[in-house]
């Protein structure tokens, strides 16, 4: 759980990188330049092809572990539960977890399969024609329904974050007295910073 | 004062438990948890009733026999304290306090308050030992320990082996009892020769038993009567990643 998270957040950078160009005020041509680029690499669809692997093998171990550890707690729990001694982000892991595996389902359906096999528009850029997936984007985010989705989406994604950054340098057995605050107070920044950048971008485009 | 007291009742492991209340029970506040259970036990027995079944021995913090979760708390709301340490002070006039055993797959209730918890036996069993020729006990000081070293041995040796951790665990995980009697030997010279053999058989002995996976929520090192840290579970991750890389098996 802790390498394939990992390894996730650093996908989410790259992402957001490419995402933040939908904020350039250049009719679409930085993002469908980019969106072309990533569609046509060869290096980028090898990495696609791991990034599936590692959502897929993240997802099923942990929903084996959920269901092990349902079991390891025994059929009934506390008559009184309390919520004193463990955060809530950390204690619904799975449901959150649940919640961004649908929710890349539903992305990927949305843009992604546009991008690769859908009908888009085309666009002229220095030449070369590409798919003018920034118009589609565009068109679907003004939509506040569709907008509303992907905020709380993204607020899902930061809560797992909340408590995944940190709980996966423990789970690899870094506990410093030194470096663990350092690397919580990063991973916390982290949950807040990169999903609240994801969700400005809809939230900029529906406003602007 | 006088408190409403929920507790829960069960015959034996094949029975289905329930909470039973007991109304008005008059409680001195200086009283210990344990003896205000006493007293309730005497007034059952007068009443030919069946007195609740829960287990104490030293009645001091230090043996782990206590095990109760109390208002959802294993061992009640006091930090670091164990159940017999727990004083009718800290509860107010007129409360509703539940009393539940510790609920754990690998901690079948045998009755009332009293569960099995001789899956920890059979962890220490596996490995929690030292069994390589130490000789004579040594002289103070002929082996030097570095001072931090030692501290850090001795805190993980304090684990009374309760399992309030397990208890606390939303996956019912026993990792951090696992690791505090992986760490307090590891540490020091005499238990570090065996330190790779010993965490790959106390990890894998406790898998075995049914535990639940560490999930790192964090509520065993609040739950604990004696605070261990949980950056023993991550001394054991490391132990055990290394021990398992350079395993044979």
């Amino acid at each position: 759980m802790s390498l394939t998270g990992l390894f996730l957040c650093t996908f989410l950078i790259v992402h957001l990188i490419g995402n933040l160009q939908l904020l350039i005020n250049d009719g679409g041509k930085a993002f469908n330049a980019y969106a072309h680029f990533m569609s046509n690499n060869l290096f980028i669809q090898v990495t696609a092809k791991g990034l599936y692997a590692m959502i897929l093998l993240h997802a099923i171990k942990g929903f084996l572990m959920a269901l092990n550890n349902r079991k390891a707690a025994g059929g009934s729990r506390y008559a009184v539960s309390t919520s004193k001694n463990a955060s809530w982000t950390s204690r619904n892991m799975a449901l959150l977890g649940s919640w961004v595996f649908i929710f890349i389902g539903v992305h990927m359906a949305h843009f992604w399969r546009q991008m690769k096999w859908g009908e888009l528009n085309m666009m002229n850029i220095d030449g070369v024609m590409v798919k003018n997936l920034y118009e589609y984007i565009s068109v679907a985010y003004e939509n506040p329904l569709i907008v509303a989705f992907y905020v709380i989406s993204m607020i899902m994604i930061g809560a797992h974050l909340w408590h995944g950054f940190g709980s996966a340098f423990q789970t690899l057995g870094i506990n410093h007295k030194k470096y663990t605050p350092i690397i919580d107070g990063f991973g916390k920044g982290f949950s807040v910073i990169i999903p609240g950048l994801f969700a400005a971008i809809p939230v900029w485009m529906l406003l602007t | 004062m006088k408190l409403t007291l929920k507790v829960w009742r069960q015959k034996n492991v094949n029975t289905k438990g329930s909470l039973e209340t007991y109304n008005n029970v008059d409680v001195d506040p200086d009283m210990s948890f344990l003896e205000m259970i006493d007293v309730v036990n005497e007034q059952l027995i007068a009443e030919k009733k069946e007195p609740i079944a829960f287990e104490h021995d030293c009645r001091e913090g230090i043996c782990g026999a206590c095990s109760m979760v109390i208002n959802g708390r294993p061992h009640g709301p006091q930090q670091g304290t164990t159940t017999c340490q727990l004083h009718m002070r800290h509860f107010k006039d007129g409360e509703t306090v539940v009393i539940e055993p510790f609920r754990s797959a690998s901690f079948p209730i045998i009755k009332d308050l009293v569960v099995d918890r001789s899956a920890f036996d059979r962890i220490i069993q596996s490995g929690g030992y030292v069994s390589v020729k130490t000789g004579q006990a040594q002289d103070a000081n002929s082996i030097p320990i570095e001072k931090g070293l030692a501290d850090t041995a001795f805190e993980a040796a304090s684990c009374i082996g309760c399992g309030a951790c397990v208890a606390a665990c939303p996956n019912a995980s026993a990792m951090l009892f696992t690791s505090a009697k992986v760490s307090h030997l590891a540490l020091l010279p005499q238990g570090e020769v065996e330190a790779e053999s010993r965490v790959m058989k106390m990890v894998d002995k406790m898998d075995e038993e049914g535990f639940g996976m560490c999930s790192n929520t964090g509520a065993c090192e609040v739950e604990c009567p004696k605070e261990i840290s949980i950056e023993n579970i991550a001394r054991m991750n490391r132990a055990y990643l290394k021990a398992s890389l350079g395993s044979e098996k």
